[in-house]
């Protein structure tokens, strides 16, 4: 009789450690940082804005290499890992969209503006949302997963694709102000700021990891549930 | 060439199959049509803003009318239980991909060479002389189009509410075709330079080689029962 483990340890650690973090980055990023010479108290929204696009690309990554280690290895926890990924970094490319709306109208005026990052994410978060579609619409839980990592490798080949025609259609959006190869870092943006996006940043991923390893015990759960009820019918 | 051999058969099969059904084309034909009409309706087209709006909207009519077509491209494979069938030949996989591609390219190229005229003579165009250029670049957008939506077509076959999904799943991907194809067709339309319009071509041909490649690849498991 196998046991089913409940709340793992390296779970519940990642969990109060994503905590932890949350709450000293917003103490950085909120009082610690100086507002933005230009753009005020609004551009503080940085600290989480990057940092949630961030975790999404790598989701999609993720995402990427599980669909390839599934249809290599055909092993249900690479599946299980794709599709843990794919909701999250649904959730996190969202999350992005609304902050930088939230952050865009103050600043250049608008809600929404056709720049070309910004339609970018969108076709991301309509992409992914796409393959949570095909993979709820498909009945067999086999041919689900096979179809998901073919679309989640389709998918992620596209990208580089989409980017360079949105990019060439329309530029607009500020450019990068960190990682700028004529200056280093440190040189344009104050210490603190520095500081505080890492922080976030980190917070930010242990979020992520905690997240992820939440989705994926549930997936393994609905896995042990549709064996257990196979071994029953039969 | 048994690769060769065994593609030329399917595709001969699916020809016969339209010529005797006349199915899919004849939809895509009145519903390309109807949509020119309906643009006309919808954006009361004057003469002298039409070639202007050209590229969007033929390119509009044909992404859908291609989406239609794609949706009974494996129709004939789904009744009676064929795709097992023709899975269980001795046939490449990959060829059953590339002769579906190809049927659904010659499908949509004869659509391309009715709608696009039709185009010209219900919007009062003059530029004839620049008909067959937009039709030859417009044929490297319509092969991307084939091979992503060959794919997914084939992808969704056991989903519920494929009708749907599959527009839902393709035209995101496809954003990279449309942007180059409409922006090339633009380029011709006006007679602008032709090196404006070649990193577009660039990025077309890159797109179909890249997918044309990886549907290779990926069929295989795409169909897997």
């Amino acid at each position: 009789m196998e046991r089913v483990e409940r709340n793992s340890r390296p779970g519940k650690t990642l969990g109060i450690l994503a905590l932890l973090f949350i709450i000293v980055g917003l103490y950085f990023a909120l009082v610690h940082a100086p507002p933005d010479a230009y753009q005020g108290e609004v551009q503080r929204i940085m600290y989480i804005h990057i940092p949630s696009i961030l975790t999404a690309y790598l989701s999609f990554f993720i995402v990427f290499v599980g669909s390839c280690l599934y249809l290599w290895k055909r092993e249900r926890r690479d599946d299980i890992l794709a599709n843990a990924a794919a909701e999250i970094g649904v959730l996190f490319t969202a999350l992005t969209i609304v902050e930088g709306s939230i952050w865009g109208k103050p600043t250049w005026g608008v809600w929404w503006t056709w720049d070309a990052r910004l339609t970018l994410t969108a076709l991301l978060l309509i992409i992914f949302v796409g393959y949570l579609m095909l993979r709820s619409l498909i009945e067999d839980p086999e041919r689900a997963a096979v179809s998901g990592a073919v679309l989640g490798i389709i998918g992620f080949l596209d990208i580089p694709l989409i980017h360079m025609s949105v990019y060439w259609w329309r530029t607009l959006h500020q450019p990068p102000s960190i990682l700028r190869p004529d200056k280093a870092p440190w040189d344009n943006v104050h210490p603190s700021m520095l500081i505080a996006l890492a922080i976030n940043f980190i917070a930010f991923l242990l979020l992520y990891f905690y997240l992820l390893s939440l989705r994926i015990r549930v997936g393994e759960t609905e896995e042990r549930i549709r064996t257990k009820m196979l071994e029953g019918a039969a | 060439m048994a690769f060769l051999n065994q593609t030329v058969w399917l595709l001969w099969k699916d020809l016969l199959l339209e010529l005797r059904r006349r199915e899919s084309l004849l939809a895509m034909f009145f519903f390309g049509a109807l949509l020119l009409f309906i643009f006309h309706f919808a954006l009361d087209v004057r003469p002298e803003k039409a070639a202007e709006m050209a590229p969007g909207l033929l390119w509009l009519a044909v992404v859908f009318c291609g989406t239609l077509g794609l949706m009974q491209l494996f129709q004939a494979e789904r009744e009676n239980r064929c795709l097992e069938a023709l899975l269980l030949a001795p046939i490449d996989r990959a060829a059953i991909f590339v002769s579906k591609v190809f049927f659904n390219l010659i499908l949509m190229a004869l659509l391309e060479v009715v709608i696009f005229p039709l185009f010209w003579v219900l919007f009062n165009l003059t530029a004839w002389d620049r008909l067959p250029m937009v039709f030859l670049y417009g044929l490297l957008g319509t092969v991307g189009f084939c091979v992503v939506g060959t794919l997914f077509s084939a992808l969704t076959l056991s989903a519920r509410g494929r009708e749907i999904l599959l527009p839902l799943l393709l035209l995101p991907l496809l954003i990279p075709v449309v942007l180059a194809t409409i922006r090339g067709i633009e380029i011709v339309l006006r007679a602008g330079d032709f090196s404006e319009a070649l990193p577009w071509l660039h990025l077309l041909i890159g797109f179909d080689v890249i997918f044309f490649t990886a549907g290779i690849l990926v069929f295989e498991w795409v169909v897997e029962s």
